[in-house]
């Protein structure tokens, strides 16, 4: 079985947005929400100093304590490529799952569910990329399977420097930054 | 330096996750408030004091009942997708402290039941005779009131202990991640239980029993506190970031002032010297720990919302 995850060349993003943009347009995403943002992080000091583009969103972590902690089963891991997704009309609300994220990735719907980046999963299964990956005009997103080694995320991990999102938190994030 | 800018702003979760207000905290309040009720009814009727007419374990089966209706109710307004509650009984999640909380209560219920049905209060009693005849089948039948005592004991304690671990297994949020969360929720939600029955106990010989345990468990509380503050501080540096909040940070006055100040301490002081016969008992000092333990829930819901892993990256 598949495992999909993402890799995001961090040197390539400008951090234009367009990610962003291409998810609330294709998941109608309700306004003022969000299911990806960018957040640049400045490290160092003058005039030793970098910056990193991250466009971020749910980890689709294979340690999953939002799943853990859903009461009804409504968070669930999907047959196909291990994501992360909810089932809204199980989901009560009780928003468990979104204390339980370490990344905040999750937000209520105003519609009343959990909801958050479901990696595109209805293009993804018609063999078509997640809308974020598919626009982003530097081609700094990568979106594969990460068991296989001859994928284009397994070789990009293999052979640049990268890193994921607060690893200590110990949930095995599936989304890898190259430095 | 390390400077974060993000361009995420999603309602109750930035600048600051804020999910659970009010609700949350009640709720888990009156549960181990509940709890306590339901350990100490149990005890008593274990110990062979339900013999007493006046004994308190007639009495508070329908304060139990009513509080954790009240409860159930404040979660139930915290659900933010109303029409699909039903789907909590549709399944039971092993790995879930919320669906283990969900069928604890369902068995609550029941053996809360029995312990009333001991002694069904006169205003439902006159309207439903058969009650009277229940009463009778189970006063014949010493082993069916000790299992009513041991059961009441044993749910009461699962339901406190629920309480609690409902938060701590949360690894995200550094402050609940703590294995003291569990006896610090059942130890508050008991000394919040015998500063209420001690108040509307009516027999003297148990009021007193009630103090001198309330006082002990106060004890235990402090030492608890202390416990799960030195675990934090001595982990790692989102934890330490955590326990800082109660210690010298945003919540540090109402923690000190009202939870470890008014909540335990001064209560602790003046039960001491009332059970020593210094002062008279008065209402005052189970007020303030009710009241104390009702903040201490704010506060952890609360401050352990805003602890964070994000968080020790942003300071
Ligand atoms: S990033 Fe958060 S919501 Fe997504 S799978 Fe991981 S823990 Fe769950
Ligand atoms: S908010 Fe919904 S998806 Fe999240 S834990 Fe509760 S029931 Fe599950």
């Amino acid at each position: 079985m598949a495992r999909y995850g993402m890799v995001i060349d961090t040197k390539k993003c400008v951090g234009c947005m367009d990610c962003v943009v291409a998810c609330k347009t294709e998941n109608n995403v309700p306004e003022g929400h969000n299911r990806d943002w960018i957040v640049t992080v400045a490290n160092g000091k003058f005039p030793d100093v970098n910056l990193e583009i991250q466009s971020q969103r749910c980890n689709h972590c294979d340690n999953t304590p939002c799943v853990a902690c859903c009461p009804t089963g409504a968070s669930h891991v999907h047959d196909v490529g291990g994501v992360v997704l909810v089932e809204h009309n199980m989901c009560i609300g009780c928003k468990a799952c979104l204390a339980a994220c370490p990344y905040d990735a999750r937000f209520v719907h105003p519609d009343g569910y959990a909801d958050k980046c479901t990696f595109c999963i209805h293009s993804v299964e018609k063999g078509e990329l997640p809308a974020c990956v598919s626009v982003c005009p530097t081609h700094c997103m990568y979106f594969g399977d990460l068991d296989d080694p001859n994928s284009e995320v397994s070789k990009l991990i293999a052979s640049r420097k990268n890193h994921p999102l607060i690893p200590e938190a110990g949930t095995k994030p599936r989304i890898f930054y190259l430095t | 330096m390390q400077e974060l800018t993000t361009t995420r702003h999603n309602p109750q979760i930035d600048p600051t996750m804020h999910v659970w207000g009010w609700e949350i905290p009640v709720y888990l309040f009156l549960g181990g408030l509940v709890a306590g009720m339901m350990i100490i009814s149990g005890y008593f009727i274990f110990s062979k004091r339900f013999k007493n007419k006046d004994c308190v374990t007639y009495t508070l089966p329908i304060i139990s009942l009513i509080l954790l209706s009240l409860g159930m109710f404040s979660l139930f307004l915290d659900l933010e997708h109303k029409f699909f509650v039903w789907r909590l009984y549709t399944t039971f999640k092993i790995s879930s402290p919320m669906s283990w909380g969900a069928w604890i209560l369902i068995l609550v219920y029941p053996v809360i039941i029995a312990n009333m049905l001991m002694d069904p209060p006169k205003f439902i009693a006159s309207k439903f005779p058969q009650l009277h005849k229940i009463k009778d089948y189970i006063h014949e039948r010493p082993a069916l009131i000790q299992n009513i005592g041991v059961s009441n004991m044993l749910l009461g304690g699962m339901l406190g202990v629920y309480t609690g671990v409902l938060l701590s297994t949360m690894g995200s949020r550094p402050l609940w991640n703590s294995s003291m969360l569990w006896v610090l929720f059942l130890v508050s939600g008991l000394s919040t239980a015998a500063a209420l029955v001690h108040m509307i106990a009516k027999d003297v010989d148990e009021r007193e029993l009630l103090a001198k345990a309330d006082n002990g468990f106060l004890t235990i509380e402090i030492f608890v506190l202390g416990l799960l503050i030195i675990g934090l501080l001595t982990s790692s540096a989102v934890h330490i970031n955590a326990a800082k909040l109660l210690i010298d940070g945003p919540y540090a006055p109402a923690f000190w002032v009202f939870v470890v100040g008014m909540g335990v301490v001064i209560p602790l002081i003046i039960q001491l010297l009332a059970v020593n016969h210094k002062i008279k008992h008065t209402p005052i000092a189970p007020i303030m720990v009710i009241v104390g333990g009702l903040i201490l829930r704010f506060i952890i819901v609360q401050a352990g919302q805003y602890s964070h892993y994000l968080n020790a990256h942003f300071r």
